[in-house]
């Protein structure tokens, strides 16, 4: 049965291309993502705040967004909330920018580190990083 | 029974061989499309839609033609039509393939395909063409590969098959109506605004589809051991004959209905496409071409002596197929664009890259269609061996 | 609304921001702007329940006047200025009489209208075609009569460039953004491979604006709730003869015309 060892051997180049990705990330060690995450509107905040508790924005800020575009779009409800008497919008390109200007450090090195590609740049404008 | 189409002589193996370096070349262009966007197409803001769309509608024609083959068979028991419902059936599954990548690749936004899904909107005719083409290709998928198989193991087919093979009956009729509906509910587009469009779409795929099956017919006659049966082609040439003058008799109804009531609306698109209008006619050579092939093949069909000569039989059928291709495929999309809502007139030709994605498409079509008729055949003549 | 968007700008411009940017989003939010608005009262963003607009083309005497309107729109909106006329991009722009009214051209125009160029865009249907036949909604009707685009679910089918009958939609054949001069920054652009078109400027309706072209039409746009019938709109569609284009459609669109002439 030459058949057997052929078949053996496939199997296991099959195993190790499909592996291969979740072994080369369990034996890699991170490299630092060392961002700079301050920008002067946030250095100028008496409170450093966000609209939601930062734990919370880092890990549904995607879910957030797109029931943003949902309700803002196809609601027309634009209003967040008011968090000390300022209301907040809900707008990637002039709530969340406002505070974070630096798209390149705040959005992009988190999502190249991860490798996601969002595609939200297409149309929406980071103000200030595009020298407008 | 699948392993059939891996054994060929190399003649087989040459033509697969050129079909794979075809979607190769068509795939490239398809890159370049994606990353560029449609603009490497000759559509514009004014004729929206171009070649691709067209050869959708086209190809939706000869995908539910083959129901010309199934409905006598099955409904009328007419028996030389058996040894060729499954070439039928097996020419309907490229079709439809073929539409879904035509569709695919006229998108702008491809990856979001599935928002037709994740949103369904059952007010959108082209919802509804989804779920007629989507369910076709299934019904024919299992229609063809059951029976096929059955006879393969020397058994009946399953009781459960012949309710899916009626159902495909109505099932081919929907999926050309529907594709009608897309142009014929349109407002402001007065070349399609006509309420036979779904029989004129129907008539010409009848001509169009049975015409390519008795092509395919003699080819496979030609070059393998099956023998489709000479009164199963004669049978499939009856019905091209006649689909075809009832094609050419509902273009002659919608010229009436443009020129007597000379609704300058209802006559510009026509006006366009066969004299040209404001100087503007890059169309007319092929509509002038499509009318001529028509009317010849007509004939030819009619005359006893031009229809049962092979020779001629071939021709005749290649200008009917050729004939509304160019009408279906090309110019009754693009007449409808042309003038604008604002009686403006732009026109439109396919760009080489356009072309290649194309061809990229008809070959993924052509292979399909050559393994299936590869995987038919075999087990034919083999069961007759 | 527009009271806590004051409050908002104003905690924006404490941090400095306003003056570092400089950019239209400050200029056009900037108090003074928001009363100018005659038509738009407090609370109306909301509350209209059919936005409506009447093209007084008496009030248009140059070309100069109506390209206002449109710099206003193409500025606001980011549109693209693309090479080619094909993959051009048009939310709203003039047209002569015979391009505009097809079906109600009789060949014999008066001088002064034979001249006049009619600003044409999306009509905002009560009953459009195009969200009838998109297989997504992507496009569809708000409540206050708008007909808007959600752009992040359009796949670019294209199926309502078939359905408009007035040519109002525009599709991204290739990428805009390179042939923007100058980006807006507090409006997106859009991405190639969706269809676009005027939206009664939704968003600055909501932030108690009038729509940009109107803001620029020094009085010849007129903009309002067509079913209050105080409105602006009402009044002038009570004291002036208007048409609207291809009525025989019966779509009934939300752009009304004044011809006059001299």
């Amino acid at each position: 049965m030459s058949d057997k060892n052929k078949i053996i051997y496939v199997l296991v180049v099959f195993i190790v291309i499909v592996s291969f990705p979740f072994i080369y990330n369990k034996v890699k060690t991170p490299t630092d993502v060392n961002v700079k995450l301050n920008t002067p509107v946030i250095d100028n905040m008496t409170v450093k705040q966000c609209i939601l508790p930062k734990e919370q924005m880092r890990h549904e800020h995607m879910k957030i967004l797109n029931s943003w575009r949902d309700d803002v779009v196809r609601g027309n409800h634009r209003e967040f909330g008011k968090i000390d008497g300022v209301m907040y919008e809900k707008s990637l390109q002039l709530t969340c920018l406002h505070c974070h200007s630096n798209k390149s450090e705040f959005c992009d090195r988190c999502h190249t580190y991860a490798s996601v590609s969002v595609y939200c740049w297409d149309c929406h404008v980071a103000q200030k990083e595009n020298k407008l | 029974m699948i392993e059939k189409a891996l054994s060929g002589s190399k003649y087989y193996w040459a033509w697969i061989c050129f079909l794979l370096a075809v979607i190769l070349v068509g795939v490239a262009c398809y890159i370049r499309q994606y990353h560029y966007g449609l603009g490497l197409t000759g559509m514009s803001r004014d004729v929206s839609w171009g070649f691709y769309i067209a050869q959708f509608t086209f190809f939706v024609g000869v995908a539910a033609s083959a129901v010309m083959v199934v409905l006598p068979y099955y409904l009328h028991d007419f028996k030389r039509f058996g040894r060729i419902t499954i070439l039928g059936e097996f020419l309907a599954i490229p079709s439809v393939i073929m539409c879904m990548l035509f569709i695919f690749v006229d998108m702008g936004q491809p990856t979001r395909i599935l928002n037709v899904i994740l949103h369904p909107t059952p007010n959108s005719v082209m919802f509804w063409d989804m779920i007629v083409l989507s369910g076709y290709l299934m019904l024919n998928i299992v229609v063809g590969w059951v029976s096929l198989s059955a006879h393969y193991k020397l058994v009946h087919p399953p009781k459960w098959i012949k309710p899916l093979v009626f159902l495909s009956i109505p099932w081919a009729f929907s999926i050309h109506t529907v594709t009608a509906f897309l142009y014929a509910g349109l407002p402001a587009r007065h070349f399609w605004l006509s309420a036979i469009m779904a029989v004129r779409f129907l008539s010409s795929a009848f001509a169009s589809g049975p015409a390519l099956l008795v092509l395919l017919c003699l080819l496979i006659k030609k070059i393998t051991k099956f023998d489709p049966g000479d009164r199963a082609i004669k049978g499939l040439v009856t019905i091209v004959t006649y689909a075809l003058i009832v094609s050419i008799f509902f273009v002659g109804l919608e010229l009436f209905t443009a020129f007597y009531s000379h609704i300058p609306g209802h006559m510009q698109s026509f006006k366009y496409l066969y004299f040209g209008l404001e100087s503007h006619g890059k169309l007319i050579p092929l509509m002038w071409f499509s009318t001529l092939l028509a009317i010849t093949a007509v004939f030819m069909l009619l005359i006893p002596a031009t229809r049962t000569n092979q020779v001629t039989l071939v021709i005749a059928c290649i200008f009917v197929h050729v004939s509304l291709w160019i009408d279906k495929g090309f110019g009754f999309v693009i007449g409808g664009f042309v003038p604008n809502p604002l009686e403006k007139i732009t026109e439109y030709w396919p760009t080489l890259n356009e072309l290649l994605v194309t061809a990229g498409i008809w070959s993924i079509g052509l292979l399909i269609l050559t393994a299936l008729y590869r995987i038919a055949i075999v087990v034919k003549v083999e069961l007759e061996a | 609304m527009s009271i806590d968007r004051r409050q908002f700008l104003k905690a924006a411009g404490a941090t400095g921001l306003l003056g570092l940017l400089g950019s239209p989003l400050f200029k056009v939010l900037a108090p003074g702007e928001l009363e100018a608005s005659p038509e738009l009262k407090e609370g109306m963003a909301k509350s209209a329940k059919r936005w409506a607009m009447v093209v007084d083309m008496k009030a248009f005497p140059t070309e100069e006047s109506y390209n206002k309107c449109i710099e206003a729109c193409n500025k606001t909106h980011n549109i693209p200025q693309m090479e080619s006329e094909k993959h051009e991009i048009k939310w709203i722009w003039a047209e002569k009489y015979e391009n505009a009214f097809p079906d109600s051209y009789n060949g014999y125009l008066t001088e002064s209208i034979e001249k006049m160029k009619f600003l044409v865009l999306c009509n905002n249907c009560d009953n459009p075609p195009c969200v009838r036949v998109c297989p997504t909604k992507a496009t569809f009707k708000r409540e206050d009569g708008l007909v808007v685009m959600d752009y992040h679910r359009c796949i670019g089918c294209r199926f309502c460039m078939a359905a408009c009958p007035y040519g109002a939609r525009s599709f991204n054949w290739r990428d805009p953004r390179p042939f923007i001069k100058n980006i807006n920054p507090s409006y997106p652009t859009r991405t190639k491979g969706v269809v676009e078109k005027c939206n009664f400027c939704a968003d600055r309706l909501y932030r108690g604006e009038l729509p940009a072209c109107v803001e620029a039409s020094n009085g010849a746009l007129i903009f309002g709730d067509l079913k209050d019938e105080n409105s602006n709109v009402r009044k002038t569609l009570r004291s002036k003869f208007t048409i609207t284009r291809k009525p025989d459609l019966g779509t009934f669109p939300g752009v009304y015309y004044v011809i006059g002439g001299s």
